[in-house]
């Protein structure tokens, strides 16, 4: 081979099929008599069910069935992060609401009919009779004595507080301490808004008890077991199919009731159900991200130096607990507090509290944008208190390089990292220093022009299955594969894992190329099917290339011992005396005796001259359970001027400089981190999910709720170190959310420094121009 | 995402059109206001009648007047030499509507009867003085711009009548500009600009204005022109207009959860200024 696949930005294989309209999603996938589902749901945010009367409904043509609450016999939908030591109540979630709705959204029936219009025009004629009951949505709020119970079981609202750092030695740093800053930090509501809405239709035999669910699941071996436990089938009866899956960030994690519901319908009508999501019910009953009400402090020395960050985090459940929803707020972000910085004091309180909003859950960074934010933000608010350049408060603080673990306060072991290369790098490309002149220069002539800095590092590849016990998580987090190579030398990669718009299929076979020698275009990716593919817990957390490409890795790498070992029999050579390359084995000194990958594939099929001992066929199968997590890093820095007059933010440079080890496919890691840093900056410029103080979700459509647009950015100036992974087999760390984690403290920081001179020291995101021309108003008052 | 049942038929003339057009139904022309809404069931309409087809009701044609058919798509206009040339602050709010492939199916006609206060051909069409032209089953009549929008989605159509062209007096001797500061979201505005001014030499003579977008409805606003009618368009000017704008929308403010009407208010007098700007 001329150039190595590995490191090469090879073009994605899966885009022809996604760009020309050929892939197959669940919507796509079309079954003979199949029935269609709608669903009533309700319009108030909390009210109790008086009565409801689908005989109009169940009288108009098409209509096969109409179903309530009390008809359905399925479990409760689970929670499945039980989080340790924190009080945890888990307060029932049926699928379909008996006696009492919790949000705006929440299912009280469902209509089966021939066809999609008559299902709705049906849901529409099922005849709803709600008694209202005041709502609260603001998670503090809802945590106070008086507010609305929404659930019996769940005292105060509060269901779960997690706090497992020592409180006693924080308030004693705190006390001690010549500077303290705080902040009240609002992490607002984020609508995930996957490309392709959620979808689900299930087939049911009720002659060999087999259930096929075809669904928009980013880990449908998770779906499998939980529609087996909310059904009562044996999960070997259950089939889970996740198709083409149009992107999830998140949201795709979850088991939604939608998804229970085809599958009891399939089961009670005998006939294939089908659901599809209108944006609508997406951005209604969808889980959403963030949801912080957040009360932190951050105590430093006249100097700089930190010495400890606290928080008390109010942070909002929804109605319901959704499937992983109490770890977000706790284990992924509480443990995220030290940063890239050397803060030997980290306190943390967690206060899950339901609300009568849809339910939260995992969206991008899932807890650690709301880490990073914060430290980012203390940082900046430190910086301006004791009159230091905010870079500089940085660079005082960072963790000096380290090749192979290093502790901190919050308790994790950090596997390796140089945040001071990231970070010089960072600010040399951004011309720091020049742009604090040109800054000051403009803004003598009345122009306002703000740089944001933000190192970060974060926990990713979830993550050893021991922790994952250990903090409650009812999973592994392990991975496992087979590499399956075929008679004619055509590869096979079966994951557990299941991308959806990431890339893998192409960075994953980049691995396997990598590693035996077969031309990338022979390798195929197959996932998404819980018949078809191994065990595996799915894809989230920036996981599947870390965890799902070490699993590949390890298996290729057995295969290449049996290649080496076949081809040395083969050749009548000591194995000793096989070398190998660019997918060839030929015996030393002797470059014209060789055996390509290929051929010795087909000999193993064959069969027919083993060595002793050797078993036929070529396919390796690798369970892989990380040893720790991975740490990506690096420092972003955003460029802003603002229009005082308008309060319009104009988004002038972005620069990222990231490090998630040694790069499979630079193109992908590109493309990762602009859709991370668009999330992310979507956050601190125009994203938010608002609420009227009844509980109606405003931003219904896109038409208010503001999508990042293409020419809100300018071109990102992206660069990179490279820092393995010591603990990794080939030394990766993921990247699927970094983008997400460092932008939003970024370009927040970015505008409060602009805004500096005008006096106006915090605003709440997103930063509209209507709040920033607001707050610069009050402040020149 | 699932519009409730409603009849579809064809029209191949007006006076099909306005036969086959019942109380329950509506005109069928682009379709990009009315389907959404469709979608949303926040409107449902027994019938649908398509008016696409009308050879009548489409094209541009400037003979001192400039007239312009109902189903005359926003792209078209936007790329007419005749409209940049004789109402160049039109051809550029058409070319801001929506994105391309709206404004692909998009037309004048279909966009003044939904009459979304924040889109923008109304601003200009109230700004420049057009006239928009009707044809029932009792006769054609016309109505000026200012007085077809009534407020909120609200025109002085009546029932069963169809909108046939819009005309607008020719200004190429005027500068007109359109200016938009576009809501992040829908990219409709937060408050739409439309000025028209005739010059002599540095010193304005005449000033039409208009504001949309921060307000239910296009709204004329005299106490902006006074203010630059006879200057020179000075800074003096400009920031006295801003203040009157501002009172001259006072009385139509809209806003949203994210730009309220405060908000949009003040933002007239900054895009009005801006706007002259553009123009002269």
């Amino acid at each position: 081979m001329s150039t190595r696949i590995f490191g090469s930005g090879i073009k994605r294989r899966e885009d022809p099929r996604l760009i020309t309209g050929e892939a197959r999603y669940t919507d796509d996938i079309k079954l003979p008599g199949v029935l269609h589902m709608a669903v009533v749901r309700s319009p108030y945010a909390h009210a109790n069910i008086v009565s409801i009367d689908s005989a109009a409904a169940e009288a108009m043509d098409g209509v096969v069935a109409v179903f309530t609450g009390d008809d359905i016999d399925l479990a409760g939908m689970p929670t499945a992060w039980l989080i340790p030591d924190s009080d945890l109540k888990t307060p029932e979630h049926p699928a379909l609401a008996k006696g009492k709705v919790r949000y705006v959204g929440d299912g009280v029936a469902i209509v089966l009919a021939d066809d999609r219009y008559r299902a709705q025009d049906a849901a529409d004629a099922v005849v709803v009779d709600y008694e209202e009951l005041p709502a609260v949505i603001d998670p503090e709020a809802a945590a106070q004595a008086g507010a609305p119970l929404i659930h019996d079981d769940v005292e105060g609202n509060i269901a779960f507080r997690w706090a497992p750092f020592d409180k006693e030695a924080s308030d004693a740093v705190f006390e001690a301490a010549d500077v303290v800053v705080s902040e009240r930090i609002l992490q607002q509501r984020l609508l995930p808004t996957a490309m392709e809405t959620r979808a689900a239709m299930a087939q049911y035999n009720a002659a060999t008890q087999e259930l096929t669910l075809w669904c928009t699941s980013q880990n449908p071996h998770i779906h499998r077991f939980i529609i087996s436990a909310v059904t009562g089938l044996n999960e070997n009866k259950v089939r889970v199919i996740a198709p083409e899956v149009g992107g999830g960030f998140g949201s795709k994690i979850p088991c939604y009731p939608d998804e229970a519901l085809v599958s009891w319908a399939a089961m009670k009508l005998g006939v294939p159900v089908k659901w599809a999501e209108t944006r609508s019910e997406n951005y209604q009953v969808t889980i959403h991200g963030r949801d912080h009400v957040q009360h932190v402090q951050m105590a430093a020395s006249s100097e700089g130096k930190i010495l400890g960050v606290r928080a008390t985090v109010y942070a909002g459940m929804g109605g319901y607990l959704s499937t992983a929803a109490p770890g977000i707020p706790t284990i992924l972000h509480g443990l995220l507090y030290v940063g890239p910085y050397t803060i030997d004091s980290v306190y943390c309180e967690s206060i899950g509290v339901m609300t009568n909003g849809a339910p939260t859950d995992a969206y991008r960074g899932a807890g650690r944008p709301e880490a990073t934010f914060l430290l980012e933000r203390m940082v900046d608010n430190v910086a301006r208190e004791i009159g230091m350049d905010p870079a500089e408060v940085r660079r005082k603080n960072l963790i000096p390089a380290f090749e192979d673990g290093y502790d901190v306060a919050a308790g994790l072991t950090y596997d390796s990292g140089d945040y001071p290369a990231a970070f010089e790098k960072a600010l040399n490309m951004a011309g720091y220093d020049d742009f604090r002149q040109a800054q000051a220069e403009a803004l003598a002539a009345g122009r306002y022009l703000g740089i944001g800095v933000t190192a970060y590092t974060e926990m990713c590849g979830l993550g050893p299955s021991q922790v994952a016990g250990a903090v409650g998580f009812q999973g592994g987090l392990w991975e496992s594969a087979t590499v399956r190579v075929t008679p004619t030398g055509k590869v096979q990669a079966l994951i557990g894992a299941s991308p959806h718009g990431q890339g893998s299929e192409t960075t994953l076979a980049q691995i396997i190329a990598e590693e035996l020698g077969f031309p990338v275009e022979d390798i195929e990716v197959v996932h998404g099917d819980t018949t078809e593919t191994p065990m595996g817990w799915g894809t989230y957390g920036s996981r599947t290339t870390p965890v799902t490409g070490a699993a590949l890795a390890k298996a290729s790498q057995k295969l290449k011992d049996k290649a080496r070992a076949l081809a040395a029999h083969l050749m009548e050579a000591s194995v000793d005396d096989i070398e190998y390359a660019d997918g060839s084995f030929s015996v030393k000194g002797s470059p014209d005796q060789a055996q390509s990958i290929q051929e010795v594939a087909l000999m193993a099929h064959l069969a027919w001259n083993m060595p002793e001992g050797m078993d036929p066929g070529f396919e390796e199968s690798q369970f892989y359970d990380p040893p720790n997590f991975v740490y990506p890093f690096g420092t972003h820095i955003a460029i802003v001027e603002v229009d005082a007059a308008t309060g319009v933010i104009d988004l002038q440079r972005y620069i990222a400089v990231d490090d998630c080890g040694p790069q499979i496919n630079p193109e992908i890691v590109a493309g990762q981190i602009h859709g991370g840093v668009v999330q992310g900056v979507a956050q601190a410029l125009c994203e938010g999910a608002i609420y009227s103080d009844d509980g109606q979700l405003l931003t219904g459509t896109m038409q208010d709720y503001c999508m990042p647009k293409a020419d809100m950015f300018p071109n990102f100036e992206l660069g990179e170190t490279v820092t393995p992974s010591p603990h990794h087999p080939i030394g990766v760390k993921g990247v699927g959310e970094t983008g997400t984690i460092a932008s939003t403290p970024t370009v927040y920081n970015a505008v409060l420094d602009a805004l500096a001179p005008l006096g106006v020291e915090q605003i709440d995101m997103p930063l509209t121009s209507a709040k920033v021309w607001g707050a610069i108003q009050a402040a020149r008052q | 995402m699932w519009p409730n049942k409603f009849e579809y038929a064809r029209a191949g003339s007006v006076d099909e059109a306005l036969a086959m057009i019942s109380d329950d139904g509506k005109f069928l022309a682009g379709g990009h206001s009315l389907l959404p809404v469709m979608k949303l069931r926040l409107d449902a309409p027994a019938h649908l009648v398509d008016i696409n087809r009308i050879e009548s009701l489409s094209g541009i044609s400037a003979n001192g007047d400039l007239t312009i058919g109902a189903t005359t798509t926003h792209a078209e206009i936007a790329g007419s030499a005749a409209v940049q040339s004789m109402c160049a602050a039109l051809a550029s709010a058409c070319g801001q509507v929506g994105d391309q492939a709206v404004r692909n199916f998009g037309t004048i006609g279909g966009n003044i009867a939904h009459a979304d206060p924040a889109s923008d051909p109304p601003t200009v069409l109230v700004a420049c003085g057009a006239t928009v032209n009707i044809q029932g089953a009792a006769g054609a009549r016309s109505v000026g711009a200012e007085d077809f929008f009534v407020d909120l989605f609200e025109t002085a159509l009546d029932d069963g009548e169809l909108i046939t062209s819009v005309s607008l007096p020719n200004c190429s001797d005027c500068q007109c500009a359109y200016v938009k500061f576009p809501h992040p979201a829908s990219r409709y505005a937060i408050v739409g600009v439309a000025v028209c001014l005739k010059m002599d030499g540095d010193t304005c003579t005449q000033a039409d204005v208009a504001v949309g977008g921060a307000t239910v409805k296009a709204v004329k606003c005299a106490g902006a022109e006074a203010a630059l009618a006879g200057s020179a368009l000075d800074d003096a000017a400009l920031e006295a207009a801003a203040a009157a704008v501002k009172a001259d929308i006072a009385d139509w403010l809209a806003g949203d959860i994210a730009y309220p009407e405060s908000y949009r208010q003040q933002m007239a007098g900054v895009f009005l200024k801006r706007a002259v700007r553009a123009a002269s």
